[in-house]
């Protein structure tokens, strides 16, 4: 292991190396293209022995990754907002194919208008698409997740996206202990005994018109309707609550490091009031923690890791018995809130003992958010508590509807 | 069934059901018009080319299967000589023929 001090985007680039990919698709746009762009270069030296295929779209580049998945290949990509929009049908199709594939996302806001700073409405959108997200917090964490998201998804035969917040991580240097070859290898051997197993002397068409009810093969073999399908996919997604947590353990087994599973937390044990978000906002609400803990207010954070499969039940269990939960969304469902107010809502409805919930909105468009105004806000919500309030619409965190400068 | 398991197909009669059943409308070869059947040897054939779902055979005239055959008219469109008539379903699961087609 050796420390180096690189950007998120290397640290990805970097875990991408360590895990042997062998095919590389993918198309250049802010802020993710750095990623690309360190791996071009070792495929061109010959430092990471991959084919790396260029292409003109993001669209073209997902294609390019769920046919080299199809064949057994380990591949990887990367991208960002509109990017990932772009390619949209596709990160259906590699989902509903149960590919294994490996997607990094530098989040950033989604056009128009255009606007290539960060906030997560990019991944959050693609919330239904039938693939594992697992948000970052920093540049270690995007090293250690990517290369653990190997494992995941060539066990679930899933993918999975690993996100980290744009410029913030994806440009900012930090100390990242890298791993050695040998280390990772013995974490993760080469993709085994693909199911998609492509045979010319046992041709198939993989995908094909999946009718609305089980019938029967050619073969006269009874194979599953499309609904049937798609419940073994959520199926497989349920099972990765499971696996998530497995897999960031073996890796603490093998590095020395994890993650926390699904979620973590931070002086939550003691605390009223959870502060809760996903990726590098969850490290500001630590020295917001620090703030309001010295003026007395027992509060801690609650740190999503696992987006989707939505960990319900481990957030069921660390908020019983606190006040309040305070959510901080860098994204929003047009005409609700905060996906991650709306999802923990729904997760908590029929819990013993949960909290009030209490939605923030905060960063979209790179808005800057500091960790004073996130103790503001936490103040904010816990007075509306006191005042009696059980639900309340979204907190805009640093709206500034008359402008003026800062 | 795998919790792992795709939705695939292998190429062989029958892999997407009797397609034959989604049919309101089938073809009749009429052997006194295709060329084919005239000449009595195997030519033209454009009808099987043409197929959609590969169930017609070549031959003096070529012959449709109509477990299969679909209904889309196709072959009664590319016949350059009208050799193929499409006529309604007298029975169908979802709609009844208009003017009672008879079959
Ligand atoms: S072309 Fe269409 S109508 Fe003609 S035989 Fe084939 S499926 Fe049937
Ligand atoms: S296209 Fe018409 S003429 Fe030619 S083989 Fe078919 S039915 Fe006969």
């Amino acid at each position: 292991m050796t420390t180096k001090v690189i950007t998120g985007n290397e640290a990805a680039a970097t875990a991408a190396k360590l895990a042997r990919v062998q095919v590389i698709a993918a198309y250049p746009i802010t802020p993710q293209s750095p990623v690309v762009e360190t791996l071009s270069a070792w495929v061109e030296s010959g430092e990471l022995p991959a084919e790396f295929v260029t292409v003109e779209s993001e669209h073209s580049a997902l294609t390019v990754c769920i046919t080299a998945s199809t064949v057994g290949a380990r591949v990887f990509t990367a991208t960002s907002a509109n990017g990932l929009a772009y390619m949209n049908e596709q990160v259906w199709w590699a989902a509903g194919a149960r590919l294994p594939i490996v997607m990094c996302i530098a989040n950033r806001a989604m056009a128009a208008p255009w606007n290539v700073l960060n906030d997560q409405q990019d991944s959050m959108s693609e919330r239904d698409a039938g693939w594992i997200q697992l948000y970052c917090r920093d540049n270690q964490e995007i090293l250690d997740t990517t290369i653990q998201a190997y494992r995941i998804a060539e066990r679930l035969n899933v993918p999975v996206m690993v996100c980290y917040d744009g410029f913030l991580l994806s440009h900012t240097v930090m100390p990242v202990d890298v791993p050695s070859a040998e280390e990772i290898d013995a974490f993760l051997p080469p993709r085994t005994a693909p199911l998609q197993l492509v045979d010319a002397n046992d041709p198939r068409n993989i995908g094909p018109v999946t009718l609305a009810d089980p019938r029967a093969d050619a073969d006269g073999v009874v194979r599953p309707g499309y609904m049937e399908f798609r419940a073994l996919h959520h199926g497989a997604l349920l099972e990765a609550l499971d696996v998530i947590p497995e897999v960031d353990a073996e890796y603490g087994a093998a590095v020395g490091r994890s993650w926390g599973g699904l979620t973590w937390e931070y002086q939550l044990a003691d605390a009223d009031v959870a502060l809760v978000a996903a990726g590098s906002l969850t490290t500001q609400l630590t020295l917001a923690v620090e703030a309001l803990r010295a003026e007395g207010v027992k509060v801690g954070v609650l740190g999503i890791r696992a987006y989707r499969p939505f960990p319900a039940a481990e957030l069921r269990a660390r908020l019983a018995g606190k006040q309040l939960a305070v959510v901080f969304d860098k994204a929003l469902s047009y005409g609700y809130e905060g996906p991650i107010a709306g999802d923990l809502k729904a997760a908590l409805f029929t819990a013993e003992n949960s909290p009030v919930v209490f939605g923030c909105v905060c960063g979209i468009g790179g808005r800057d958010v500091s960790p004073e105004n996130l103790a503001d806000a936490a103040r904010r919500a816990i007075a509306d508590l006191d005042s009696g309030l059980r639900d309340r619409t979204p907190d805009w965190i640093n709206l500034r509807p008359e402008g003026g400068a800062r | 069934m795998s919790a792992h398991e795709i939705s695939m197909s292998r190429p062989s009669v029958g892999e997407a059901g009797a397609t034959g059943d989604w049919r309101n409308e089938y073809p009749v070869v009429a052997a006194e018009t295709c060329v084919a059947a005239k000449q009595g040897k195997i030519t033209c054939q454009i009808c099987w080319a043409h197929c959609p779902d590969a169930c017609i055979a070549q031959g003096m005239p070529p012959v449709i299967d109509l477990t299969y055959c679909k209904g889309c008219g196709i072959c009664a469109e590319v016949c350059p000589h009208h050799a193929i008539e499409m006529r309604p379903e007298a029975a169908h699961g979802v709609c009844a023929p208009a003017e009672g087609g008879v079959k």
